[in-house]
């Protein structure tokens, strides 16, 4: 894993909101590094900064100093151009709310990126149909969303994430507004994706839905305290059992 | 734990010899509970003794094999239909440690419940990997079918008990904070904002446990998938 180029790096992170007295560090220095097939969960209370490092990962906000970098563009000296293209064609965003586009069906909401990047309609539709069948949710394809239930238009949103070259997905609370069965199922795709070769970043409180990562970061007052490391899945399949 | 009632469970089934119920006893629960083929005899002598169980006879490879005695179906009944007793909790270590730090002068509990917080979700994440495995198992289905699901059950189990553990912890963690905000020089270390805006007052103040710990290593006490 470590030989391969990260998909995403934050190098020495930094948010300051207002300023003077009334300054926030929302982030303080934070370094980062996530892997193709790598799926990281940031935990921490709230107010802890992990919505803005992901909104700062995703391009949605800027850091107030360090890089982050997107295979291999620093995504904080872009310009506003390269910026949404960099979003459109590396970068998917799963929110709490899922944010699919009402008028569209499921297949035309996967679509969409595709074809805002230039991609003919006929062959995005093609692609996005291929995205939800792989994922299992070819069913839904011509369902709108409020056709669908919490956890299947989630699913979808990870498909919308995820389809074309893209294989950075970063979620927010993306378990928030569903019940826990449903949420396994969503976090379970995520996985899955993410076992494919994709490189996912999770924020949740749940430890329930930390616990499908590879890696657990704590955060608190904008700083990584503490992280778990991924034990050797081969001593996890050997059947070893420690002395209590 | 209860060997003896889940050894008579197994030979409701019909007649086995030790070393198969061990096998059978650690492929419903993953081995989390490892027997030993010393207790599995020294058990079956007890129930033998107690007249739950009797010997049958030897199989074709001369193993001598136990059945079960009317008793023994008896006290396996009572057994599923009496709830297991909490409310005489066992000792908890984890309970009496965090009890012991409050107000410690050599430990700053905080640091206490992040390292269990550590270790605790970690142990979910092997569970949780363990989970996905055997509900595929399950998916799959075939004839261990009865047995995959006995372990996803016991799996579940596990999760959910170190899920409670977890938000226990922050439980701990967040009422320790508002106890001390509220009462400065109360035994919680030093305080920390729980507000998004709170930490723009004290920019300043120390970053709690800021430094990176190193790497937890050790082993979690991981049940083996098969």
């Amino acid at each position: 894993m470590s030989t391969q180029q990260p998909v995403l790096q934050l190098q020495n992170l930094t948010r300051v909101h207002g300023s003077g007295a009334t300054e926030v560090h929302a982030l303080r220095g934070i370094d980062l590094a996530v892997y193709p097939g790598e799926l990281v969960a940031v935990m921490g209370p709230s107010g802890s900064g992990k919505s803005t490092l992901l909104t700062i990962a995703g391009g949605l906000d800027t850091p107030s100093s360090g890089r982050v970098i997107v295979e291999d563009t620093d995504i904080t000296a872009a310009s506003v151009k390269e910026l949404a293209a960099l979003r459109r064609r590396s970068i998917g965003y799963v929110f709490q709310d899922y944010n699919l586009i009402p008028a569209l069906t499921a297949a035309e909401n996967v679509a969409l990126p595709r074809e805002l990047d230039g991609t003919s309609a006929r062959k995005a539709r093609v692609e996005a149909v291929a995205a939800l069948e792989e994922m299992g949710l070819g069913h839904l394809a011509d369902r709108f969303p409020d056709e669908m239930s919490g956890g299947q238009q989630q699913r979808v949103a990870i498909a919308r994430a995820l389809v074309g070259d893209r294989r950075l997905v970063l979620a927010d609370e993306p378990t928030g507004a569903l019940d826990s069965e449903t949420g396994e199922s969503v976090l379970a795709l995520l996985r899955s994706r993410c076992d494919a070769g994709a490189a996912g970043v999770l924020v949740t409180h749940e430890p329930r839905f930390a616990a499908w990562a590879d890696r657990v970061v704590f955060l608190r007052d904008g700083a990584i305290v503490d992280q778990t490391v991924r034990s050797d899945a081969d001593s996890l399949l050997s059947g070893q059992v420690a002395e209590a | 734990m209860s060997i003896r009632h889940g050894l008579l469970a197994l030979l409701e089934r019909g007649p086995r010899y030790g070393s198969q119920l061990r096998t059978e006893f650690e492929s419903r629960t993953g081995a989390t509970w490892p027997l030993n083929v010393g207790q599995v005899y020294t058990t079956l002598s007890r129930l033998e003794r107690d007249g739950m169980v009797a010997q049958s006879g030897e199989d074709a490879a001369g193993h001598a094999l136990y059945t079960i005695t009317e008793d023994g179906r008896t006290e396996l009944r009572t057994w599923f239909e009496k709830p297991v007793d909490r409310t005489s909790p066992a000792r908890d270590e984890l309970a009496i440690k965090l009890a012991m730090a409050v107000g410690a002068p050599s430990v700053d509990i905080r640091d206490v419940i992040q390292s269990q917080r550590r270790h605790t979700v970690k142990a979910m994440q092997d569970y949780t990997r363990l989970k996905a495995q055997a509900l595929a198992a399950v998916e799959r289905g075939g004839a261990r079918e009865r047995d995959d699901v006995a372990w996803l059950l016991v799996l579940e189990q596990l999760i959910f008990q170190t899920e409670a553990e977890a938000r226990w912890l922050d439980h701990c963690e967040s009422r320790l904070i508002r106890l001390s905000a509220t009462a400065p020089g109360a035994p919680a270390g030093p305080a920390a904002p729980t507000v998004p805006g709170a930490s723009a007052a004290a920019p300043e103040a120390p970053a709690v446990s800021a430094a990176p710990r190193a790497h937890d290593t050790s082993t979690t006490g991981t049940p083996g998938a098969r």
